[in-house]
C-alpha cells in the first residue's frame, strides 16, 4: 500500500509518454475548429484567368475537396501527383486555393506539372487563408453536400490517408444523403 | 572616438533592419497600445512556440494585419480574439478561455504544486519525529559501511 500512489503517479507518467511519443503523431495537426460546421464562404478571381471567379458556391451540393496550396510549399509538391491521380478518378472535384502566392509561379507550376483543380482561387494575400484558418500548406478540406467540413488533412495528403480518413466519411456522407 | 561611435551605430543597423513592425501601426496611442498587448497574446500557429508579435512567419504577418484591421473597425479585444478562435481555435490565444477541454491547463500546475507540499510536508514531518540518537544511529551505521 506504501507504493501505491508512486504506482499511480507512474502509470500515468507512462500515459502520458506513450501519447507524446507516438511517432504517428503531428505536432502540429490541430484539430479544425471548422469540423461539423460551415465551411467559410470564398469569393476569389481564378488565377488562371483573373476575370472570371471561383467561389465557395460552385460546389454547392457536391462532395468536394478544397485544397490549399503554394508553389513554395514542399508538402504541396509531395501530394500533386496524388492529386492528380484523383482528378483523373473523378469521384470528387477539387478545388483548388492558390494561397500567398505569386501568380506567374503558381501558373507555371500548373502548366509543368498538370492541373488536378476544378479551379483554383488566387489567394494573393491570405486572406481567404485566414477565414478558413489556414496555417500551413498543403491543407485539404473535405466538404459535404450541404457545405459542412467533415474533415480537414493537415500536410500531404496520399492514398493511404486518403483510403484511410476521406473515403469513409465520403461513402456516408453519400449514403446518408440518398 | 568619433569613428567608434559610427561602428557603434552602425552595428544597430541589422537589428533595426530586421525589425518586426517598422513604425507604429497607429497614429492613437490608445489603439497603439490595445494593438501591442493583442498581438502579444496571440499564438503563431506555423511557429507555435512565438506570439504573433514575435514572428517574422508570414502566416503571424497576416494575423497581426487582419488584427490592425479589425482594431481600426473599431472592434473590442474580445471581438478581435472570438473572430481568432473561431477560426483557429482556443490554441490561438497564448490565455485560452477556460471551459471543458483546456481546464486541465489551468488547474494542473495548481495541482502540482498541491502535491508537491504534501509532500514535502510529510517527509518533514518523519524527518522531525525521528529521535535524535536514532539519527546519528543510522548515520553512524552509514559510516561504518
Amino acid at each position: 500500500m506504501r507504493y501505491l500512489f508512486p504506482i499511480i503517479a507512474f502509470g500515468l507518467l507512462i500515459g502520458v509518454f506513450i501519447k507524446g511519443l507516438d511517432p504517428e503523431r503531428d505536432l502540429n495537426a490541430l484539430p479544425s475548429p471548422f469540423l461539423g460546421k460551415d465551411a467559410p464562404a470564398f469569393d476569389l478571381p481564378k488565377l488562371k484567368n483573373p476575370s472570371e471567379r471561383v467561389s465557395s458556391s460552385d460546389y454547392q451540393g457536391v462532395v468536394s475537396l478544397v485544397n490549399v496550396w503554394a508553389t513554395w510549399c514542399v508538402g504541396c509538391r509531395q501530394e500533386h501527383e496524388f492529386l492528380k491521380s484523383l482528378a483523373q478518378e473523378e469521384s470528387v472535384p477539387i478545388y483548388g486555393i492558390n494561397w500567398r502566392d505569386r501568380r506567374e509561379d503558381a501558373l507555371e507550376w500548373l502548366d509543368v506539372l498538370g492541373d488536378p483543380y476544378i479551379a483554383s482561387g488566387y489567394d494573393h494575400d491570405g486572406r481567404v487563408g485566414i477565414d478558413w484558418g489556414v496555417y500551413g500548406a498543403p491543407e485539404t478540406f473535405l466538404i459535404g453536400k450541404d457545405g459542412t467540413v467533415l474533415y480537414k488533412h493537415l500536410g500531404p495528403l496520399d492514398r493511404v490517408r486518403w483510403n484511410q480518413d476521406f473515403l469513409p466519411l465520403i461513402q456516408e456522407e453519400l449514403e446518408n444523403i440518398k | 572616438m568619433k569613428a567608434r561611435l559610427v561602428v557603434i551605430a552602425l552595428m544597430w543597423l541589422p537589428s533595426m533592419l530586421f525589425a518586426i513592425d517598422a513604425g507604429k501601426a497607429f497614429e492613437d496611442p490608445v489603439l497603439q497600445q490595445r494593438y501591442e498587448k493583442i498581438i502579444e497574446e496571440v499564438r503563431c500557429l506555423k511557429c507555435q512556440n512565438q506570439t504573433i508579435k514575435d514572428s517574422n512567419a508570414f502566416l503571424a504577418d497576416d494575423l497581426r494585419r487582419e488584427i490592425r484591421r479589425l482594431l481600426s473597425e473599431g472592434k473590442t479585444d474580445q471581438e478581435i480574439f472570438d473572430f481568432l478562435v473561431e477560426r483557429y481555435g482556443q490554441f490561438a490565444l497564448y490565455r485560452p478561455a477556460m471551459n471543458g477541454i483546456t481546464l486541465v491547463l489551468w488547474v494542473a500546475p495548481f495541482i502540482f504544486i498541491f502535491v508537491g507540499i504534501i509532500v514535502v510536508y510529510r517527509v518533514l514531518r518523519k524527518r522531525s519525529s525521528m529521535p535524535i540518537d536514532l539519527e546519528d544511529e543510522v548515520a553512524a551505521k552509514e559510516l561504518a559501511g
